[in-house]
């Protein structure tokens, strides 16, 4: 080359100017994710320190007093979420492998690119339209709210999450595998669920977890579809069923066809009314919640993480 | 004449607490090409990459000794690891084009460090496409990726954006291996003519290559504890026909690795 | 002898009857497969006919007046005359502040956890990340409502009011005063942001990660500093999937339901300012849908629903072009 190409360039300037710049930025970044922290840790201890003292045993197993009064718990809301999340995963979790598997198998044809596409559509479909949706659907027909509506609604909320993250799961498991299994003579039903599913199951767990931790949390879709029900008690329908001699069916349809509460339906409603002991409630309901919720998602990842490693050497 | 460029003195290299580099001691003379062979994992590559500081990248890794480049001593802690790499350049493995043009790739190194005016970045692209001999083929399309050009021409890209900056010293790490015989071959040639301008250290695997191209060569083995050790460094006509180690004698001959 | 043979014949026989119901079950696998497959492509469309048929009687009545600014009618259920522009300018007002403010952030928050972060730290950081996605929305708002907003939003509000509020022109955006208790389009824009920013940098992360160690080592070995390396090497390769990550923050952020419904303020009647309360769609709909006092009045809602999945399926689209995109430069290398 002709001559130095940096003979009007002061290089020691640039260099002093340059990792000025680096070090700047880089360390605004280091900034940034402190920042980012913030709200979680506030959100985090608050409602622990808040929530802790509403927290005792009636707050579990009793159903609310009268707006205004003291004592009563929250254990309608406690049992409506357990229901309806259990209604959730008998439907979604079995749907959601199915749909997996055949993105698995499928993953180029037309069918298997517009599934793709329709589970990506429903997981970004805000919540508020399944709502509705659930309601147009599984309410108005029957002209009444019901935790049966209010889980198929979870469980569309559900559905892409376990689908996602299994179809993932599922790509990860060597194809030897399938062939060996294929090549013995077992039929492909067989490989798929014995040999397949079972190599990955760790990573389905795993998304099923976030998935149930998503449906535990989720509001919206169940504002008009389970609406609320101060009165929701699984257990004192069994009670009362039994002394009155009701059939098992009956019994069952008091359960799943009743306007249901949840956990964080009842936070909603408790965080805006204007009784103290009900705000106070709130952030007992919002530290059971949190809790569920933060625990499902760190157990299924260390749990993910630390069987990888096990297994990875 | 006959100047030394770098001075490797009792150069260790660890990661963590393996040591991959035990005790090298070699010089690398100014406008020669200095091979480094030997079986894989011996270590070449990272006595290659302590010599512009790359291996930094790497955590946990930290080195003994010195490297003395022209009085200075790169590993001191006072020294600018920017001017380290300014002043020895380095080509990879697999070409490594940026996906930009042609000429945004070499503009790239001489726009960090100030050069901002269009005619002399013009003259630079122009000068160290023809350093690298891939003028010809690509005066015509600057402004296409780097990425639509063939193994070879994106490696004389890469060789081309390293000598864009002026270095003094052109690290090369088994340059040709990801291509094909001709393309091999004309990186070879183009060897050759960069050792005019450049000091060239060269790692690779193909003893052949290293007897074609370099004036010097250091032989690398790893000792017990899996560590890489010179074995012997001396002018490459003397390696290749009358080594004094018995090692290398196996080793170029054949009979080991 | 031959009673062996009959043996091991009646065997084998047993084998290939056994083996073609096996197969059967192939058959019913496969049906299965299919058959559940169709049933979410059909729930997809199944959502967009329920609320194309219903919201019919509004959409027959308003037209496109519905979502039009400059419609006199305001949103009225006791005229059951309904215009949804207040509620779409709640949306895209909260929403592009919640971007323009979470974007730069999140993006900083990436390439802290992808290129800076120590190994130790890495883990815990991505923790971190992951739980504030995690927490549910509720949550936000009931945080929201008692310590956000009259900690931080109402400070800020009450700031901006007194700096960019007296200059003419913006006084009709930031005009105060932010009420006391810190409800607001600003709050649901500040909450907003919260929470769109781990979705934005848990992608940007990921399409930082997937950038080969090549394309850093070249900047390096050239003597660029690792700031230089990101910003002119990293973040340009990896731009469609951050613009990719920023679509998909968006329709989280406007069809975020619950803390927006907590800290808005739930009227029509705020105008253009963001330091007064408003509707999103995702709101109003909560706010309203359940009681819902005519019939023309749920039609408007789930016309409003409609919206928000027309909405849905265009940035799914746009950020499914961008991925492929993505794919297309990585694999066509």
């Amino acid at each position: 080359m002709n001559g130095d190409i940096f003979a009007q360039v002061n290089l020691p300037r640039v260099y002093r100017r340059r990792k000025w710049v680096n070090n700047i930025i880089l360390g605004l970044t280091g900034l940034t994710v402190i920042l980012a922290g913030i709200p979680l840790v506030w959100i985090v201890i608050y409602v622990i320190l808040k929530g802790w003292r509403v927290i005792n045993l009636d707050f579990f197993i009793h159903l609310p007093t009268a707006m205004g009064a003291t004592g009563g718990g929250v254990t309608n809301a406690i049992q409506g979420s357990i229901v309806m999340v259990i209604v959730a995963a008998i439907i979604a979790i079995p749907l959601a492998l199915l749909i997996a598997f055949y993105l698995l198998y499928y993953p180029q044809t037309r069918l298997g690119v517009a599934i793709r596409f329709s589970t990506d559509l429903l997981s970004g479909v805000p919540s508020i339209v399944i709502g509705i949706f659930g309601y147009a659907l599984f309410v108005l027909p029957f002209k009444h709210f019901s935790a049966l509506a209010g889980g198929l609604v979870l469980a569309m909320i559900m559905l892409p999450v376990v689908v996602r993250s299994s179809e993932e799961m599922l790509k990860l498991v060597p194809k030897e595998l399938r062939e060996g299994s294929l090549a013995l003579g077992a039929p492909e039903w067989k490989t798929s669920l014995s040999v397949i599913l079972v190599a990955a199951m760790e990573g389905v767990v795993t998304g099923i977890m976030l998935g149930l931790a998503r449906a535990i949390g989720e509001t919206a879709p169940l504002l008009f579809t389970a609406l609320g029900n101060e009165h929701y008690d699984v257990f004192g329908y069994i009670k009362q069923g039994i002394a009155t001699n009701q059939s098992l069916w009956e019994i069952f349809h008091k359960i799943l066809a009743e306007p249901t509460d949840a956990l964080p339906l009842t936070l909603w409603k408790y965080a805006q009314q204007p009784y103290p002991e009900r705000v106070e409630q709130s952030w007992g309901v919002a530290l059971v919640l949190m809790l569920l919720v933060l625990l499902l998602n760190i157990g299924a990842r260390t749990w993910l993480a630390w069987k990888r490693r096990q297994t990875h050497g | 004449m006959l100047t030394q460029k770098i001075e490797i003195r009792n150069l260790s290299v660890f990661y963590k607490s393996f040591r991959a580099v035990n005790d090298v001691t070699m010089p690398v003379y100014e406008n020669k090409v200095t091979a480094i062979i030997g079986p894989s994992g011996c270590g070449k590559s990272t006595l290659l990459r302590s010599l512009n500081r790359m291996n930094d990248l790497v955590p946990g890794s930290h080195s003994e000794g010195e490297i003395i480049l022209d009085g200075e001593n790169l590993l001191d802690a006072g020294v600018d690891v920017v001017d380290v790499r300014r002043r020895v350049g380095m080509v990879f493995q697999r070409p490594n084009p940026f996906p930009m043009s042609v000429y945004d790739n070499i503009a790239y190194g001489p726009r960090l460090y100030g050069v901002k005016k269009k005619a002399i970045l013009d003259e630079i692209v122009e000068e160290s496409l023809r350093g690298a001999a891939l003028w010809d083929d690509v005066k015509d399309k600057l402004k296409q990726s780097g990425m639509a050009l063939s193994g070879g021409q994106q490696q004389r890209l890469c060789i081309a954006r390293a000598i864009a900056i002026q270095p003094e010293v052109l690290l090369m790490d088994e340059p040709a291996s990801a291509l094909d015989p001709i393309a091999t071959l004309r990186i070879e040639e183009l060897v050759a003519q960069l050792q005019e301008r450049y000091t060239i250290v060269i790692v690779t695997h193909n003893m052949q290559e290293a007897a074609r191209v370099s004036d010097y060569t250091a032989f690398m083995m790893m000792n017990e504890q899996r560590a890489g050790e010179l074995v012997e460094f001396d002018e490459t006509a003397a390696i290749f026909t009358t080594p004094q180690d018995k090692r290398t004698e196996d080793y170029i001959t054949g009979r080991f690795g | 002898m031959s009673n062996t043979q009959s043996l091991f014949q009646q065997k084998n026989d047993l084998r290939h009857r056994l083996g073609r119901f096996t197969n059967h079950g192939d058959r019913f696998w496969v049906a299965a497969l299919f058959g559940s497959s169709l049933l979410i492509l059909i729930l997809v469309l199944m959502i967009g006919w329920e609320v194309w048929a219903l919201s019919a009687p509004s959409r027959h009545a308003f037209g496109w007046a519905f979502i039009s600014p400059w419609a006199k009618a305001a949103w009225n259920p006791a005229l059951d005359r309904f215009n949804a522009w207040p509620a779409i300018y709640g949306s895209l007002v909260t929403s592009a502040i919640a971007l323009v403010l979470a974007v730069p952030f999140s993006i900083a928050v990436a390439i802290f956890l992808a290129e800076l972060a120590p190994p130790l730290l890495r883990t815990p950081l991505n923790y971190m990340v992951e739980m504030l996605a995690a927490v549910p929305s509720v949550i936000y708002g009931l945080w929201g409502i008692y310590l956000f907003l009259p900690k931080v939003v109402h400070p800020i509000g009450a700031a901006l009011q007194n700096t960019l509020g007296v200059i003419p022109g913006l006084s009709t955006f930031f005009g105060g005063p932010i009420p006391a208790s810190g409800i607001s389009k600003l709050a649901a824009a500040l909450i907003l942001t919260i929470m769109v920013t781990p979705t934005i940098a848990a992608v940007t992360r990921d399409v930082l990660l997937a950038i080969p160690r090549s394309q850093r080592e070249a900047s390096l070995a050239l003597g660029a500093t690792q700031w230089e390396t990101i910003w002119k090497v990293l973040l340009p390769m990896g731009l469609s999937g951050i613009l990719g990550a920023v679509i998909l923050g968006f329709g989280r952020a406007i069809g975020e339901t619950m803390a927006v419904t907590m800290v808005i303020g739930n009227t029509s009647g705020g105008g253009y300012s963001v330091l007064k309360p408003g509707y999103t769609m995702a709101s109003i709909i909560a706010n309203e849908f359940a009681e819902a006092v005519s019939d023309l009045h749920s039609s408007a809602l789930i016309e409003i629903a409609l919206v928000l999945f027309v909405v849905t399926i265009i940035l799914n689209a746009i950020s499914r072009w961008l991925v492929m995109r993505v794919q297309r430069k990585t694999m066509g290398r």
